[in-house]
């Protein structure tokens, strides 16, 4: 594993009140590679990515331990700006959520609030942001229209195409193609493949075959606790934990 | 939790050694028909191979359906696609067999040229480490497997036995014993490619039970 390290998770503990969700996590996030996240429910693996961009101290009464480092930068440092922490590193959900405006709208949100208001800039960013989300042939003719009229896939894209427009340089997905059809689900996987020379990917999936499609890396999260992590070709054929074993034949419970 | 995936795997394990068996017996018979130099021997070899030949088909079409409907990974994995490797590596050796009975043939009719001594101690070397190679696979015993891959330079050793003493001691003196050398000739070298089978399937035994690649690195074995 001799990639450089983008993000570093440092025996990380995470308590929702008294219910402690993280048990010393230790985990390195490469540049420029995709990383899966996988596990049971409950495991903890949607609450470790919500840590690597602050989204936690938006839940009341939880408390986190260790470090978290983005490029060497604790980023629960006291003189960092969780904003900025957010704007680097941008996030994807299961349900695509864009803003109930128009498409052209939902990107330039972005930017307009980073204070940026030269028009033909933003017009610009808007265009390249959709192009990189594969969205700009599907919409380029209809920027005005709502962005609720597009389908569930293309919503999705919208999603990461917000994302990249404050030029994020890692993305964070938390199982984005659950709600999706197989035909948007593959284009999603293609654009996260095409994303990765360029950005640092986690995935959060329970979908095994697409930790397997899209990821380099894959950890394997149980009870709060990251039981292994390797590369994926490794885990999926040759993991080297037998709980990991059990989870990804299917044999748990 | 038993899956249904286990049932799967279970149907297909015996399908393999419903095969195994067979081979195993094709050997067996090939070799009988070389002691008594029976044609009817040797044509129940031949006709059987009919019956492996499908089984290999089967056998392959059945791993493909696990791997595409069931999308297996790790233990799964590697058990199903090792048992397509080791339905050719039985297919192979049965056609040994085939070759065997079918070098018999040559024989049959004719005063065999010398007493058989190391074609039987290679013939029972054969049929033993198909058989531990086969239980390998069933008991997930790589230790077994490895044992298998050792014997292998056993084989190579009394094919070059039988090999020196056929060219040295009857060709070269008489070119005339030829007809019956070059098939008991042949005989070793089928059962020395058996051996060699018997060893891919160990090397896939181990690949399956530890995951650790040993064909090309006999070293990794210990």
């Amino acid at each position: 594993m001799d990639n450089e390290i983008k993000i570093k998770s440092e025996n990380v503990d995470f308590f929702y009140g008294k219910v402690q969700a993280l048990k010393n996590i230790n985990l390195d996030i490469y540049k420029n590679q995709v990383t899966a996240i996988i596990g049971p429910s409950g495991c903890g693996k949607s609450t470790f990515i919500r840590l690597l961009n602050r989204m936690n101290e938006l839940v009341p009464n939880t408390v986190l331990t260790g470090k978290i480092y983005l490029d060497g930068l604790d980023i629960f440092g006291p003189s960092v700006d969780p904003v900025e922490i957010r704007r680097q590193v941008g996030m994807v959900f299961q349900k695509p959520n864009p803003f109930p405006k128009s498409i052209f709208d939902n990107i330039s949100y972005g930017l307009k609030v980073n204070g940026i208001k030269d028009r033909s800039f933003i017009e610009e960013r808007v265009e390249w942001s959709l192009k990189k989300a594969a969205l700009w042939s599907e919409v380029k003719d209809r920027l005005n229209d709502s962005a609720l009229k597009l389908s569930g896939g293309q919503q999705q894209r919208l999603c990461i195409a917000r994302s990249l427009a404050v030029e994020s340089k890692v993305i964070l997905f938390d199982e984005p193609c659950a709600s999706l059809d197989p035909i948007s689900t593959a284009k999603i996987e293609e654009l996260i493949t095409e994303l990765k020379k360029e950005y640092t990917i986690v995935i959060v999936t329970h979908n095994m075959q697409q930790a397997a499609r899209v990821s380099d890396y894959t950890a394997f999260f149980l009870m709060g606790e990251l039981i292994e992590l390797g590369k994926t070709q490794d885990i999926f054929t040759k993991p080297k934990d037998s709980e990991t074993e059990a989870y990804i034949t299917g044999r748990f419970g | 939790m038993e899956r249904h995936l286990d049932q799967e795997l279970t149907d297909l394990k015996q399908q393999l050694l419903k095969m195994g068996t067979l081979v195993e017996t094709a050997i067996f018979e090939s070799v009988e028909s070389l002691k008594e130099l029976s044609i009817e021997r040797v044509n129940k070899v031949i006709s059987e191979d009919k019956v492996i030949d499908e089984m290999e088909n089967a056998i392959d079409e059945r791993c493909l359906d696990l791997l595409a409907l069931r999308q297996p990974m790790a233990i799964d994995l590697r058990f199903i696609t090792m048992s397509m490797k080791i339905s050719t590596d039985l297919e192979r050796i049965a056609d040994l067999a085939v070759d065997i009975a079918q070098r018999v043939q040559d024989l049959v009719g004719k005063p065999l040229l010398k007493p058989l001594i190391d074609i039987p101690k290679l013939t029972k070397l054969a049929q033993q480490m198909i058989k531990d190679a086969l239980d390998a696979f069933v008991n997930k015993d790589a230790e077994l497997a490895g044992s298998v891959i050792l014997r292998d330079s056993e084989a190579d050793k009394l094919r070059n036995l039988v090999q020196k003493e056929l060219v040295d001691d009857y060709m070269a003196k008489d070119p005339s014993s030829a007809s019956r050398a070059v098939p008991l000739l042949l005989i070793a070298r089928h059962l020395e490619r058996i051996c060699d089978h018997a060893t891919n399937i160990a090397e896939d035994v181990i690949y399956m039970v530890n995951a650790k690649v040993v064909k090309h690195h006999p070293e990794e074995i210990k």
